[in-house]
């Protein structure tokens, strides 16, 4: 076991009576402070207030577009296999493009299993899927709802639309933090 | 009407005031301690609960708590002491209720030819009955902690009893301090006996005779035992969260849940109204006796109307400072213009009283009229008291950590004992050569 010597009050100190009187003076200035000024409190009103988060922000999802508007997954599932948390769920289908082989039929992402590691957004080849969506107020009413489609996940204006893979990232959605397109 | 008749039922009516009186306090206390936890924190606190759109600045949030409590589910853990697990949150909470009988609101008004006291009981040992029956509220905790069966409990229950009669002595001697002062166990007398002057060798001071400047040692003590009797910070061992989950009453839920909460914040009332009564005067205005006060209600009214005016001024700037701040956040509704309701509110007592003042001058007064605003203006004194001190707790505990369990046992034992021996002592000889 190992003993560490700290530092004992002595003599008067042992009353703890003046560091209690200058704990409490410190703690009175704040309450004069925030009385006498409540404009000033350094407090954001949740609800009705929302900070902007930083750009690097790792948020929710969203499946990136070609710029015909289809997706720019191809289902090579390298993001639900590298997903730890196998919170997603892609069924495949055939694509009409002919230099594209698959689209994805189906793309769900289960968001109450997800743990936000960012894993499929390293796997994806085709930076089809990107998690710079500023929305970290998650919630829903039936699990069902937690469940986000294809459709939702692709509902945004497709900032950032470029021609190679390799896209300079961050990228800030120009709606607002929490408006839900 | 028979003066005997009218005697009992004097006492009843304050017996039902003295009870009811800690009850009342319990909803302003915990919205107190939220409040002043969240402006000592810099936060803004609690203001989301609302009835019809009214928030009264989070006053709201005790209804809530209220219905929630009572919804619980009322759980008895399978192992436990049924009984003594039941009586418990009971005893804590009527224990916490008794001191307050013996604590007079103010001076004894002849009244119509009776007497009117607005005490409910005046014992000859009234400061004994106090400290006995505080002394009973540490059965409740040791009950609650080993009827319920379960370790966390038992040993919150330990710590707290242990600490509750360890301070328990420092808090004795205080009070034997004290009574070697005031030569009498009585509490209307000890309150009479303060509203002299200060006397030092035959010389008035111009302070009042209260007991902290007759025993500023002696007060000391008292504060410090009082807050570990009432198991508030830095003295909460018995519910370190860190340690102990919740302490004594972890098992408890529901309406018993709820009755522990109270009782710690009516304990907490019931200290302050007693350092309130033994140590700052009572009811006893600073300067003024009541037969003074009485002989001279004109001048009374027109400086409690002068009180009133700067403290309606002053509440009304604070709330509409308060409101400018929550107009920028509540867009629309009753919550926008709330505060600005209740802002004007007080401006308005402020011109109630501004009238008042201009009545006082002119209006000629019956005798009983001095006496029943005499008695009002004492209430008003002893309640600014005790709300100071409930102010203090709430203070105190969002200053202070935790004290560790052998410091606390160190302060106790090792430094308040030892202190009150040596003021005693000292409290002896001056009387001694003071006589």
């Amino acid at each position: 076991m190992r003993v560490v010597d700290r530092a004992e009050p002595k003599g008067a100190q042992k009353f703890y009576l003046v560091a209690v009187v200058r704990g409490l003076i410190v703690t009175m200035g704040h309450v004069m402070k925030n009385v006498l000024n409540p404009k000033r409190m350094p407090v954001v009103f949740y609800p009705e207030q929302k900070k902007d988060l930083p750009p690097a922000t790792r948020g929710r999802h969203r499946l990136m577009k070609r710029e015909d508007g289809a997706p720019r997954c191809t289902a090579c599932m390298l993001c639900a296999t590298a997903c730890p948390a196998e919170c997603i769920h892609i069924k495949a289908e055939e694509s009409p493009d002919p230099n594209i082989e698959k689209l994805p039929e189906r793309f769900e992402i289960d968001m109450l299993r997800c743990v936000f590691c960012g894993f499929c957004v390293d796997a994806c080849p085709l930076d089809a899927i990107r998690m710079d969506v500023p929305d970290v107020t998650i919630a829903g009413y039936t699990r069902e709802s937690m469940v986000y489609t294809k459709e939702f996940l692709m509902n945004h204006n497709n900032e950032d639309v470029v021609a190679d893979y390799n896209p300079p990232r961050p990228v800030i959605l120009t709606h607002g933090p929490h408006a839900r397109p | 009407m028979d003066n005997q008749v009218f005697t009992l039922i004097n006492i009843a009516v304050m017996t039902v005031v003295m009870w009811i009186t800690p009850l009342q306090f319990v909803p302003f206390m915990i919205w107190l301690e939220r409040k002043g936890s969240a402006i000592i924190q810099d936060r803004i606190g609690p203001n989301r609960a609302e009835i019809f759109g009214f928030r009264l600045f989070g006053m709201v949030h005790n209804f809530s708590d209220v219905v929630k409590l009572l919804n619980k589910e009322n759980i008895t853990p399978t192992h436990a002491n049924r009984f003594f697990y039941t009586m418990a949150p009971f005893w804590s909470m009527t224990v916490s209720l008794l001191p307050l009988l013996i604590i007079p609101l103010a001076a004894p008004i002849d009244i119509f030819g009776h007497t009117v006291r607005f005490q409910a009981a005046d014992f000859s040992v009234g400061i004994l009955y106090i400290l006995s029956i505080t002394s009973m509220g540490v059965f409740a905790v040791i009950l609650a902690g080993w009827a319920s069966n379960n370790k966390f409990s038992l040993m919150g229950g330990i710590r707290s009893s242990a600490q509750m009669i360890s301070y328990e002595l420092s808090m004795g001697l205080a009070i034997v301090a004290l009574l070697m002062v005031y030569q009498d166990a009585q509490v209307s007398s000890m309150v009479e006996t303060q509203g002299r002057w200060l006397t030092v060798f035959g010389h008035e001071l111009p302070l009042p005779n209260w007991g902290i400047f007759l025993q500023p040692v002696a007060f000391v003590l008292f504060l410090v035992a009082s807050f570990a009797e009432t198991n508030r910070n830095p003295f909460d061992l018995a519910e370190g969260e860190s340690e102990l989950v919740a302490g004594y009453h972890i098992e408890y839920s529901s309406v018993k849940f709820a009755l522990f909460f109270m009782a710690e914040y009516s304990n907490m009332v019931v200290a302050s109204f007693v350092i309130a009564t033994l140590f700052l005067g009572g009811y006893q205005v600073p300067y003024f006796s009541t037969d003074v006060l009485a002989a001279h209600p004109q001048e009374v009214l027109i400086a409690v109307c002068i009180l009133g005016f700067i403290k309606c001024i002053l509440l009304g700037y604070l709330i509409g400072l308060k409101a400018r701040q929550q107009e920028t956040l509540f867009k629309k509704g009753v919550a926008k213009w709330e505060p600005f309701l209740f802002s004007g509110l007080f401006y308005g007592l402020a011109v109630v009283c501004l009238a008042g003042l201009f009545y006082a001058f002119n209006g000629s007064f019956a005798p009983w009229f001095g006496q029943v605003l005499t008695a009002l203006l004492q209430m008003g004194c002893l309640l600014a008291k005790v709300l100071f001190f409930c102010w203090l707790f709430v203070w105190v505990r969002w200053t202070l950590p935790r004290f560790r369990y052998d410091q606390l046992m160190n302060l106790g034992w090792k430094m308040l004992l030892p202190l009150g021996l040596v003021n005693l002592l000292v409290t002896g000889v001056w009387l001694l050569i003071s006589k």
